[in-house]
């Protein structure tokens, strides 16, 4: 039995990365800052590609039809993630380009 | 390391960089659009490393492009379509229903590692760290998913709660579940292929997610979305272990523990501990008995009395609340201000940190509206201006109002911060009626002498307050 040593320090490092990264959030974000962090969880996409990969080279029908499933999940979570996002911070953005314009 | 493999690495750090850049950026309001779409573009690259390594090494076959390009047609449309269409009144259910999706793909792929052992294969190598993978994988996603469901569900109305399940009874069925689940887990880590232990995994844990989703309470919702945010996140790096990728790892790991901390924060806006949250039970379970009864004493006034007090008010002060989003009346509230602004009268809105469905949902629907954001005002910085106050606007607005949080220890919502606007001169409380709030409990602010109530839905009072403004001549002569 092989210990993916490789992964695990990776794991605990990614772990630390994230706990460091978000400090102080402003109340106007979080639920940009949690639809965000949603969309980048969709990353298991990645997984589905491999598994679909793997599958199409063994040949293994039912096991392509549930990574293609499971990358389709996987993608309604990351684009409309990203989308709604986008829609939120945008009305954000709008604002602050507006006030610009009016001051000067 | 031959070219492909070392191409492969190079785009899969860059992918890590740019999205722990994403997320920093994401936490601060200057630079969160461009953080958002940083992330957006790292998830590009990923994919692509994902592709070009797989084209170096072993081929993609037909086969797999034609499923490949089928998933992401159907999955990618229909979350774009879903995006667009959704209104940002019910941006917390979208994300619930996104991340539930999240989860079921973590689960799937475990799914499918578990019944096909020989497609694995992956860094892991097989062996114990791949099973305990599948067994994180398959219990995360599977909850994740039943969990978000349940909560997307419970916002829409489309779901509430079940008795019995505000009862203790339902700590014993969780627990239940739980035991089932870890029973099953152990099976299935000491053979890895046990086809009942599996089903019995998936099974306990999607309806753990849901006895445990089901009793919380609106107010508590978003707590709990971004928590199954992180666990999404968890069940991302699990499949990282199930087919060794370990940019799939770092990134399932930097998103789990970012939702964490952001998590913890929510908890830390409404003073109340994640253990509550989640075991304490929703507040309406306990309103039954604490802060219940009648309301006494209730004085209440047309759009017209509302129109005139306004008018005579230098100062005022808009809370917006939950109503104000369903009733959809953040534009007629922004043609409303505008004409007391044009009538020379100072307005700021009052934002509680978990007014709303979810933290920054005021904030979002007020922006969506053009209100100017230096207007909004956080409760810490309102709540010592209420006395000068003359007029406070309550819009579908409840429980955050709810002078109870300070001055009655035995209500279930004491010690939760709440906005201080029983000390404003006239206090007008715009709601449908007399019924509670999402807590389920009775709010003394009501019943005060310089309380009045203006009954109707949100967006038809602001329109009548509109029309009597006009005819008062608000804001006419400026």
């Amino acid at each position: 039995m092989s210990i993916p040593t490789e992964a695990l320090w990776v794991l605990l490092l990614g772990s630390l990365l994230g706990l460091e990264l978000i400090g102080k959030v402003p109340p106007t974000l979080h639920t940009p800052l949690m639809s965000g962090a949603n969309a980048i969880s969709g990353i298991t996409m990645l997984a589905a590609l491999t598994l679909i990969i793997k599958a199409g080279a063994d040949g293994n029908a039912a096991l392509l039809a549930i990574g293609s499933v499971s990358l389709g999940f996987a993608l309604f979570n990351v684009i409309g993630g990203f989308l709604v996002t986008d829609r939120m911070l945008a009305m954000f953005s709008r604002k602050s380009a507006r006030r610009k314009d009016t001051n000067s | 390391m031959n070219t492909v493999e070392i191409l492969k690495f190079a785009i899969d750090l860059v992918a890590v960089l740019l999205l722990a850049l994403g997320i920093k950026g994401l936490s601060k309001v200057r630079s969160a659009r461009e953080a958002n779409r940083l992330a957006a573009v790292a998830m590009g690259f990923a994919v692509i490393g994902v592709l070009v390594n797989s084209l170096g090494t072993t081929g993609i076959v037909a086969e797999a492009w034609i499923w490949i390009i089928l998933g992401t047609l159907v999955g990618g449309s229909l979350g774009a379509m879903t995006a667009q269409r959704v209104p940002m009144t019910s941006m917390p259910e979208t994300v619930a229903l996104f991340n539930g999706c999240g989860g079921m793909s973590s689960l799937l792929v475990a799914l499918g590692v578990a019944i096909f052992p020989a497609a694995a294969a992956g860094e892991a190598g097989g062996g114990l760290v791949e099973d305990i993978s599948i067994v994180v994988s398959v219990f995360v996603g599977s909850i994740t998913f039943t969990g978000s469901i349940v909560a997307m569900a419970k916002l829409q109305g489309w779901l509430s709660t079940p008795p019995w399940m505000q009862s203790r009874a339902r700590h014993a069925v969780n627990i239940a579940l739980a035991v089932m689940s870890l029973v099953a887990a152990i099976e299935l880590g000491r053979h890895g292929d046990n086809a009942s232990a599996l089903w019995l995994l998936v099974i306990g844990s999607g309806l753990l997610g849901i006895g445990v989703t089901l009793p919380i309470g609106g107010a508590d919702m978003p707590v709990v979305i971004s928590l199954l945010n992180s666990y999404s996140g968890v069940a991302a790096a699990a499949a990282g272990f199930v087919v060794g990728s370990q940019l799939l790892i770092v990134a399932g790991a930097m998103v789990g523990a970012a939702g964490l901390i952001l998590t913890q924060v929510m908890c830390d806006g409404m003073n109340r501990s994640l253990v509550s949250v989640l075991f304490g039970g929703a507040l309406g379970a306990s309103s039954a008995s604490g802060g219940g009864g009648e309301y006494t004493n209730i004085t209440s006034c047309s759009a017209e009395e509302c129109a005139l007090t306004l008018e005579a008010a230098e100062r005022v002060v808009v809370v917006p609340g939950y109503g104000l989003a369903v009733a959809q009346a953040q534009h007629t509230l922004r043609e409303v201000t505008r004409v007391l602004e044009a009538g020379g009268i100072e307005v700021t809105y009052a934002i509680h940190p978990v007014a709303g469905r979810m933290p920054g949902h005021m904030n979002v629907l007020l922006a969506e509206a053009d209100v100017p954001y230096e207007q909004l005002k956080e409760m810490d910085v309102i709540n010592p201006e209420f006395p000068a106050t003359d007029v406070v606007l309550v819009l579908g607005a409840n429980d955050v109002v709810n002078p109870q949080a300070k001055t009655d220890t035995t209500s279930p919502l004491y010690g939760m911060p709440v906005l201080d606007v029983q000390e404003a001169r006239t206090v007008f409380v715009v709601k449908r009626g007399m019924s509670a709030g999402y807590s389920g409990i009775k709010n003394d602010l009501f019943e005060l002498a310089n309380t009045s109530m203006v009954f109707g839905d949100a967006k038809k009072v602001l329109g009548d307050l509109l029309v009597e403004l006009k005819e008062l001549g608000v804001g006419k002569k400026g």
